[in-house]
């Protein structure tokens, strides 16, 4: 198992270097300096400007430079929010950022598995046709259509819940975006666990144990759930990443104060250092996210491990 | 109908013919292909049915901003700056359609291209170059688009050619594996044999045996390329104005959805309409052209 993780960790570390590099590199090719926008400055305000950021130095250096910051947590300071060091605003955001996630991952688990399992059981029966439609709907109507309608339902026509707004985390302000961002990952879960459920219904030690004579429930419970639930765990990295990009309209919608929105901040204003900083923040939490996927796969499942 | 069905109990039709029965046979794909049909001749006729065009202000409102209503031909209501939701819904859908087309190509080629190549010429090259897709894959596509809108700016054919380049990946997988298993296959032999060139085998001789899948795939790829293009308007990333699309009046209308709600309604009913069928359709695609999968 330790071989295992080993393996599947230096397979990350390029993976990161290269993105690194590769979003250095972008920013780098952009048209035109970071602070030439609106009004050209004068050319000693200019060079003095560079100068601070260390944008006067050689391109290997800055690139150096900057590897050595991100060593220590330093994603360099923002160009456009004056004072600010991206990693501060990154600091700020995630807490909101994570609890919506969480809570959505866990909601989409949580009402996903049952309803996929249900659906498979009764196969082809109206509960299955039903499940499976809405999950397609679920789907295919994307989350900046789904935030917006159900701010106009519950938070305005009905009034049972507050239209946006953190209030340091209450649970009334986080049904709205938890649900939002929930929506389309319990579809996905549904339906994989559905057809799922369904192949491992059909494998020889399945026919063994309800040739026992055993009740449906605990062969479902016993036997069938473990082999089951296995795509459902290869999915929760995709999905960790789906949450991080609906986090992106969710925080918008809602108005909360998480790290998508200074991403979108960031991207509207064309704030480089901003953009990059976060990129590679958000590549380092999705592959950090995939390799602990990987080592529960690995756990739950010893042929993976061994390969 | 009877009669096709007849010519394949003989093994007659063939791949095309044998999906275009199946296809037919599945109403929720039928039903999903008219609604396609259906949008895109709104959203091509819908502006020249209106008295009112893109930008015109009915300045004889007040509000500028009304309701549906028949009697001053705003048939889906007027925006915050008083103009025609019906021609701007209509008009957002073809750019969002434009677009979509544009970049699904866009990735076809390069994503077609990419993986038959690598599963063609397989060993060290096939592994460099999937190992190349799996880095890229390790970060969700919009954040490259967003990269990308950052870098280049925000035109219009920048989105597209932005979301068409990273959005090959997946298809260069399929065609990677399908491309691994036609390999081995006799008429390849017989096409190396014959001396031909490796460029000349990959795209005379995989590629048209790839076409099936690569249809299926760029169907369900056109609703991912809308949701993006829709994703980044919505964020102020995408489509500017003068240009509108339909993610783009659907932030519109969330904006105004306390006072305006048929300003968020109506885009957002087109949107999820549209996407919707084209998942239908993708689906039923797949399943026609794909039997063994079901």
């Amino acid at each position: 198992m330790l071989g295992y993780a080993l393996r599947r960790l230096l397979a990350v570390v390029p993976t990161f270097l290269l993105i690194v590099t590769a979003a250095f590199f972008l920013m780098r090719a952009a048209p035109g300096g970071p602070f030439d926008e609106e009004q050209t400055l004068p050319p000693e305000i200019a060079a003095n400007l560079e100068a601070a950021y260390g944008l006067d130095r050689p391109v290997h250096e800055q690139f150096l430079r900057y590897l050595g910051g991100l060593a220590r947590g330093d994603l360099g300071p923002s160009y456009r929010m004056k004072d600010f060091r991206v990693a501060e605003l990154i600091g700020r955001g995630l807490p909101v950022t994570l609890t919506i996630g969480v809570a959505a991952l866990g909601l989409a688990l949580l009402a996903g598995i049952p309803l996929g399992l249900v659906a498979g059981q009764r196969r082809n029966g109206w509960v299955d046709h039903a499940v499976m439609s809405v999950a397609l709907a679920g789907i295919a109507v994307p989350s900046f259509v789904v935030a917006p309608l159900l701010a106009l339902v519950f938070g305005l026509y009905l009034g049972w819940l507050p239209v946006g707004g953190w209030e340091s985390g209450s649970l009334r302000h986080l049904v709205l975006p938890v649900l939002t961002l929930a929506l389309p990952l319990i579809a996905y879960v549904a339906r994989l666990t559905r057809g799922s459920v369904l192949e491992v219904l059909q494998s020889p030690f399945i026919r063994t144990a309800r040739a026992k004579g055993l009740d449906p429930g605990v062969v479902l419970r016993r036997h069938a759930l473990r082999p089951t639930l296995l795509p459902v765990v290869s999915f929760l990295g995709p999905a960790a990443a789906g949450v991080l990009t609906g986090s992106l309209v969710v925080e918008q919608v809602f108005g909360l104060p998480g790290v998508g929105r200074y991403f979108v901040q960031g991207a509207v204003n064309r704030d480089y250092t901003l953009v990059m900083g976060m990129v590679i923040f958000y590549a380092a939490l999705i592959l950090l996210l995939n390799l602990l996927v990987d080592l529960v796969y690995g756990w739950l499942d010893p042929r993976i491990r061994h390969d | 109908m009877a009669g096709s069905i007849r010519a394949s109990a003989t093994t007659d039709g063939g791949l095309w013919s044998d999906a275009r029965r199946r296809l037919r046979g599945n109403r929720a794909a039928v039903a999903a292909a008219a609604l396609i049909a259906l949008l895109l001749a709104a959203s091509l006729l819908g502006p020249l049915a209106s008295p009112w065009s893109l930008d015109e202000v009915d300045w004889s409102l007040s509000p500028l901003a009304t309701p549906p209503s028949l009697a001053n031909a705003h048939w889906f209501g007027t925006d915050a700056n008083g103009r025609d939701l019906f021609v701007r819904v209509w008009a957002g859908t073809r750019v969002s359609l434009l677009v979509a087309l544009l970049a699904t190509a866009v990735s076809v080629v390069i994503g077609v291209a990419w993986g038959a190549t690598a599963g063609y010429l397989g060993g060290r090259v096939d592994g460099w170059m999937m190992r190349f897709v799996d880095v890229l894959y390790a970060l969700p596509y919009m954040f490259f688009v967003i990269i990308l809108t950052v870098v280049f700016g925000r035109s219009l054919w920048l989105i597209f050619l932005a979301i068409g380049a990273v959005g090959w990946l997946t298809m260069a997988r399929i065609v990677r594996g399908q491309a691994l298993a036609l390999r081995r296959r006799e008429f390849v032999a017989a096409a190396e044999a014959l001396g031909l060139p490796a460029s000349r085998i990959i795209f005379r001789h995989i590629v048209p045996n790839v076409l099936g899948t690569v249809v299926v795939y760029a169907t369900l790829t056109i609703p991912q390329v809308i949701l993006f293009e829709s994703f980044l308007s919505f964020l102020g990333l995408g489509v500017q104005e003068p240009l509108t699309s339909l993610g783009r009046l659907v932030a519109e209308g969330a904006l105004e959805m306390e006072m305006a709600p048929w300003q968020l309604l109506a885009p957002a009913t087109v949107l999820a309409l549209l996407l919707l069928a084209l998942n239908f359709l993708g689906d039923g695609l797949r399943d026609a052209l794909d039997p063994r999968q079901h």
